[in-house]
């Protein structure tokens, strides 16, 4: 079979099974909607936090951005897993000991204001369609890439799916479904890297391969060998970093409180059964989330060293195979500027002469036709970057769908609803939701990029401030939560957009505050969250009564199976 | 064990071990892989430079840890001062 007929299987195969896991585990209530129950057990409820977690950008883009990066790429990598340990030790027990569903129910019961959960609900939409918006335009072109569909039906057809299960299961659906996308994912991911490890330095395990020998016969090892290819082309040292120490610290915090304050991350821990569950399950969560984040730095230098050691100064005539097919997609660009006939690859010091234009994606989709793995091999990877788009995908249109349903319609403008046309309601608004996000994935609104700094900004700076106070300090009040979420936020937003949307021009280190780039200023957002709400607080009249007795009961765990009784 | 144990006294023995728990996160990620990491380079461990392999790898196997060491912890905690949760009758 070739290449299309294997992913064509694969793809089918793994979207058959989704769909019977969904039958099997449909919701019948509005707990079983919003939590699954409250009955997931840990090991199982951390499988599919990873998937949830675990986007298209970190299967498809995150190995070829830290290729591109060398040790920079380590922010993506410690700020996508270090905001855990934030999760299970500052967040996860307290929230599950509070119960209900959602961030916003917390933010407005903790601070006994509607005008805080308003807030919170208008943050936590905006995250979330940021984000699945780029979800779905990943299955387009995973669709597109592989299977040679348009990019636009490709979208439907993800759109389908997630409808089904979403629409239909609800958080228990999406739950399992997940994990089974886990499974999926995460082995299409560590095949091929297992493979290439092989390859290249005789060793099973790629996170050992990275730091192991070249199998070629000279002896040194790998990562010696990839910074003196990338010194003599002139390109920065593979294990040296090129930003500023200042803004690295900036980005990697940001990534991190942003990670343990995005709605659809946090929510997962509401459906365990116990607080000591939510604790163990964010140990788990992060175990199967290492799992990948590990291998990655390995497959990003595995595939910078195939690169580098085969394609600069050869001729054009005679590049391999996969090179030219990838060319056709327009992820690899090759102007023969000087006419030689070879493939001039340098770095940004003599940049007028580079020829060669990478997108970095192809780090991860090409993978196995580099290494020159079977056919089935290609297969698998299409059908994991699906399963990470479509799990990630389904867990934030469900956030989408309870801030309408439960946040805005039962705790908001119409308390009166009853359960049935709440779950109806919820239903109704996970199905728009789909749409809308297929909408932006057909037509994505050119910033799609660009906006990923703001999910995480503004979680950064809104959420993880005002549950940490509220948990953290019995008296803090809802002048100081909600001036500092506005403050926040506001100050966050205003930073990126002046930097991305309305000066793009001067998006440089030279104008950037304290050198601290868009991505990074989510960091001092946060930091003037808590200083303003800590002000604003000192002046008001600390919370009543019954919210610091609320609070004390939180930090206790014992209690906790009684908060999802009323839904049972 | 004598006297009653407190609720304040669990909180602030919960307290303590977070600040303990977040500096070894902070030391291990912001330290080693970030402030630290030029230093730590002229160390070598088999084919990696040591802050490299921190910001690549060692960071991450840190946390993993920690969460862990969190739990047992708190578990232990838990049954000490009596407020473990309650196994739930009915599902």
């Amino acid at each position: 079979m070739d290449v299309r007929a294997w992913t064509f299987v694969l793809v089918a195969l793994s979207f058959a099974l989704y769909i019977a896991v969904a039958i099997f585990a449909r919701a019948k209530s509005t707990g079983e909607f919003y939590v699954a129950g409250g009955k997931v057990p840990p090991v199982l409820n951390g499988m599919a936090t990873a998937a949830d977690w675990m986007s298209a950008a970190s299967f498809i883009s995150m190995a070829g951005l830290i290729s591109f990066m060398g040790r920079d790429g380590g922010v993506y990598l410690m700020g996508w897993t270090g905001g855990y340990v934030l999760l299970a030790l500052l967040l996860a027990p307290y929230l599950r000991k509070f119960g209900k569903y959602t961030v916003p129910d917390f933010i407005g019961d903790r601070y006994y204001s509607q005008t805080a959960r308003y807030v919170a609900v208008v943050c936590a939409i905006f995250v979330s369609f940021t984000y699945v918006a780029g979800q779905m335009r990943g299955v387009g072109i995973v669709f597109s890439r592989f299977l040679d569909v348009q990019i636009e039906i490709g979208v439907m057809i993800g759109m389908g799916i997630v409808f089904f299960y979403a629409v239909l299961g609800g958080m228990k659906g999406i739950t399992y479904t997940q994990v089974v996308q886990y499974c999926v994912l995460i082995f299409a991911y560590l095949v091929p890297a297992i493979f290439i490890s092989l390859m290249m330095t005789d060793q099973a395990v790629p996170q050992l391969g990275l730091g192991s020998t070249v199998n070629d016969g000279t002896g040194g090892f790998l990562l010696d060998r990839l910074d003196g290819l990338s010194r003599d082309l002139g390109f920065h040292e593979y294990t040296r970093g090129s930003k500023e120490t200042l803004n690295v610290f900036s980005i990697t915090a940001a990534l991190m409180v942003g990670t343990a304050g995005l709605p659809h991350v946090i929510v997962r821990f509401y459906t365990v059964p116990k607080v000591s569950a939510a604790r163990v399950s964010a140990g788990w969560a992060l175990v199967f989330i290492a799992l990948l984040y590990t291998t990655a730095p390995a497959v990003a230098a595995f595939a910078r060293m195939n690169l580098l050691s085969t394609i600069p100064n050869q001729p054009y005539a005679t590049a391999p195979d996969w090179f030219k097919n990838w060319e056709k997609t327009g992820l690899i660009k090759f102007e023969d500027k000087n006419n030689d006939g070879l493939i001039t690859y340098v770095g940004a010091a003599s940049e007028l002469e580079n020829e060669l234009t990478i997108d970095r994606d192809i780090m991860v989709l090409a993978n196995p036709e580099i290494a020159k793995l079977p056919h089935w091999v290609t297969g698998l990877v299409a059908a994991g970057g699906l399963a990470a788009a479509l799990s990630t995908a389904a867990g934030l249109l469900l956030v989408i769908s309870t801030s309408v349903a439960h946040d805005l319609l039962k705790k908001g403008i119409r308390p009166k609803i009853s359960e049935k046309g709440e779950l109806i309601t919820a239903r109704i608004a996970a199905g728009l939701a789909v749409c809308v996000a297929g909408y932006f994935g057909i037509h994505p609104p050119g910033f799609v990029a660009q906006v990923v700094a703001f999910a995480f900004g503004l979680a950064a700076s809104s959420f993880f401030p005002a549950i940490i106070m509220g948990i953290f300090s019995t008296r803090m009040n809802k002048y100081g939560a909600i001036s500092g979420m506005i403050a926040g936020i506001v100050f966050t937003a205003s930073y990126i957009i002046y930097f991305k949307f309305l000066q793009p021009g001067l998006n440089t280190p030279e104008h950037w505050w304290w050198g601290i780039s868009p991505e990074g200023i989510g960091t001092l957002g946060m930091m003037l969250n808590f200083l303003v709400a800590y002000v604003v607080f000192r002046f008001t009249p600390p919370a009543p009564r019954h919210i610091q007795v609320l609070v004390n009961r939180i930090r206790i765990p014992r209690g906790a199976g009684e908060a999802h009784e009323i839904s049972a | 064990m004598a006297g009653k144990k407190t609720r304040k006294q669990y909180w602030e023995r919960n307290l303590k071990y977070l600040i303990i728990l977040l500096s070894i996160w902070f030391i291990v990620s912001f330290g080693f892989s970030i402030l630290l990491v030029d230093y730590l380079d002229n160390i070598r461990v088999g084919g990696f430079k040591l802050g490299f392999w921190f910001a690549h790898q060692g960071s991450i196997y840190v946390f993993v840890i920690l969460i862990f060491v969190y739990v047992y912890l708190m578990n232990r905690l838990d049954k000490e001062f009596h407020v473990e949760e309650e196994e739930r009758g009915k599902p």
